[in-house]
């Protein structure tokens, strides 16, 4: 007789309500109530640091003053996703790290109005060097998902 | 001065995608108990262990540490776990190193295991590393995050998917010598091609499994390594580099920055090669075990070790450079595409650069495999390792 071997479910399922700090709670303010993108400059550097943070870790020295940057930039990295994953929005989506003008690093958010119908051809028209602009989204939340890119 | 430290036993079961068998500590077990038995030493030898353990939430227990400690061998004994993402193994197998090096222990067991076949939601759990604020809504997981590289990688190099699907047949078909790998399969260009896209470019098998399985070494002194009378892999060199959480951080063309190239990498190679006394790593270097879990991380790892020029590998690859009986073998056990149990994927990897210079890798052995190479990588591609060994000091 063939051994049972005995599974015992469970589930992971844990609130966390995530203080975004002083630095973010600016910058998510800027954008849900101005729709303006804010980037911080490092106090020693001067590198503008998208997303903006507390300090640069380059320097080891805090955060300066904030700086505009966009509404356009480049796109340095991107990806397609296509198969479903658990927890991950319905694919194909694409999203890709955008070097708005002025800032110094990029950030991550999804391209929008992209046809997925050939997917090579997608990812052409999404290649490093390709210029986006910024689109806000007309209900705004405060949260990084309050805007997009698209293509220019 | 550091002292001089060994690999002198090493331990690994079936990497497969669920081990219902047994436990997460039974797994444990198992690999420190093949470790010892292959060094032919008992517990009571062991001075100190080193628990090598990933994302807890792979297969959801929390402070796992605390549960194996005696499937370890550690009770009565200083035990100390490692988690520096994928990079674990690798970080392992270096505190390890340390403990012996510095003098204060002299035989050290390294051991971990990986359960992911408890979760079918990995990619959920490696979503999870990312923060909230900026980057957690967007979708990404280690396959996205990692077809970053390889946009990088192909703007640059005008490396193409075709290329990428070289190495995913090279590793899974050496992986057919390897009786602990996961995936063995003769796949042709055309099935990689074929299978279907999960992040552009990355297909189903340019990505590895999820596995499970554990894995363990035993490292000694140089004393207690001589005394032995039988082949060891003496570690000559070990770096490390850590980078950026900040992806968007390297993909902005500042010095000393680029995704794609993996700079840091390369700096914990010259670490471990300047100890090595090693200057000519494409030469020096006999067989080469890449943590690697998608095809374009072992492309962008064999440029920043220093194997060829940059984007190189590509092209080398068509010629058959990186074949088991190639110029410089490249992950002959099949590597993370082949079997990737994330908590001992850079073990692994550090264990199977043992038994090549052991001479002691079997179907998989490389020919007069004197110096070998370990690496391994974490996080957001951040955490990078590097170990060198060899069958001399």
């Amino acid at each position: 007789m063939a051994e049972e071997l005995v599974f015992i479910p469970g589930r992971w399922d844990i609130t966390y309500n995530y203080a975004a700090g002083k630095v973010s709670s600016k910058f998510f303010a800027e954008l849900r109530d101005n729709k303006r993108l804010m980037g911080i400059k490092c106090s020693r550097c001067g590198r503008v640091m998208m997303p903006p943070r507390g300090f640069c870790e380059r320097c080891f020295a805090p955060a300066g003053e904030w700086v505009e940057v966009g509404p356009e930039g480049t796109i340095q990295a991107f990806t397609i996703t296509v198969e479903k994953f658990e927890g991950n929005p319905d694919p194909p989506f694409a999203v890709a790290y955008v070097q708005l003008d002025g800032a110094d690093t990029a950030m991550l958010n999804y391209v929008r109005g992209l046809d997925f119908s050939d997917l090579n051809r997608a990812a052409e028209s999404l290649r490093v060097g390709t210029r986006v602009r910024v689109v806000y989204k007309e209900q705004r939340a405060g949260e990084v998902t309050d805007f997009e890119y698209e293509l220019v | 001065m550091p002292r001089n430290v060994a690999i002198v036993g090493t331990g690994q079961t079936k990497y497969t995608t669920a081990r219902n068998e047994e436990t997460y500590e039974e797994l444990i077990h198992q690999a420190a108990r093949i470790a010892l038995e292959d060094a032919e030493l008992t517990l009571k030898d062991i001075d100190a262990v080193v628990i090598s353990q990933a994302p807890e939430a792979l297969f959801g227990i929390d402070h796992p540490e605390r549960w194996v400690v005696g499937a370890a061998g550690a009770i009565g004994k200083p035990v100390m776990r490692v988690h520096t993402g994928g990079a674990t193994g690798g970080s392992a197998a270096q505190a390890g190193f340390f403990h012996v090096a510095s003098g204060l222990f002299d035989t050290v067991l390294v051991v971990g295991a990986e359960k992911q076949g408890d979760t079918p939601d990995a990619q959920l759990v490696l979503n999870r590393i990312m923060e909230p604020r900026y980057e957690l809504p967007f979708g990404l997981n280690a396959i996205s995050m990692t077809s970053f590289q390889a946009v990088r990688h192909m703007h640059k190099y005008g490396t193409t998917q075709e290329q990428l699907a070289l190495v995913a047949v090279r590793s899974r078909r050496n992986a057919l010598n390897n009786p602990y790998a996961h995936i063995r399969a003769n796949h042709t260009v055309a099935d990689v091609m074929k299978s279907r896209m999960l992040c552009w470019p990355l297909k189903l098998l340019d990505c590895p499994p999820r596995s499970s399985g554990s894995c363990a070494i035993v490292m000694a002194s140089e004393e207690r390594a001589k005394g032995m009378g039988k082949p060891v892999a003496w570690v000559r060199g070990v770096g490390a580099t850590s980078t950026t959480y900040y992806m968007g951080d390297k993909l902005s063309g500042l010095p000393f920055n680029e995704h794609g190239d993996w700079d840091e990498l390369a700096l914990a190679a010259q670490h471990a090669y300047k100890q090595a006394g090693i200057t000519k790593p494409g030469d020096e270097i006999h067989v080469a075990e890449i943590y690697a879990p998608f095809t374009i991380c072992e492309v962008a790892a064999k440029e920043a070790l220093g194997f060829c020029e940059k984007g190189q590998a590509c092209p080398l690859e068509e010629k058959g450079w990186w074949d088991i009986d190639g110029h410089l073998p490249t992950n002959p056990s099949g590597g993370a595409l082949a079997s990737n149990p994330i908590a001992v994927t850079g073990l692994a990897r550090v264990a199977e650069a043992a038994l090549q210079v052991m001479g002691k890798a079997g179907q998989r052995q490389v020919d007069g495999a004197g110096t070998a190479v370990a690496t391994a990588i974490g996080g957001t591609l951040q955490f990078h390792t590097v170990m060198v060994v060899s069958n001399r000091l």
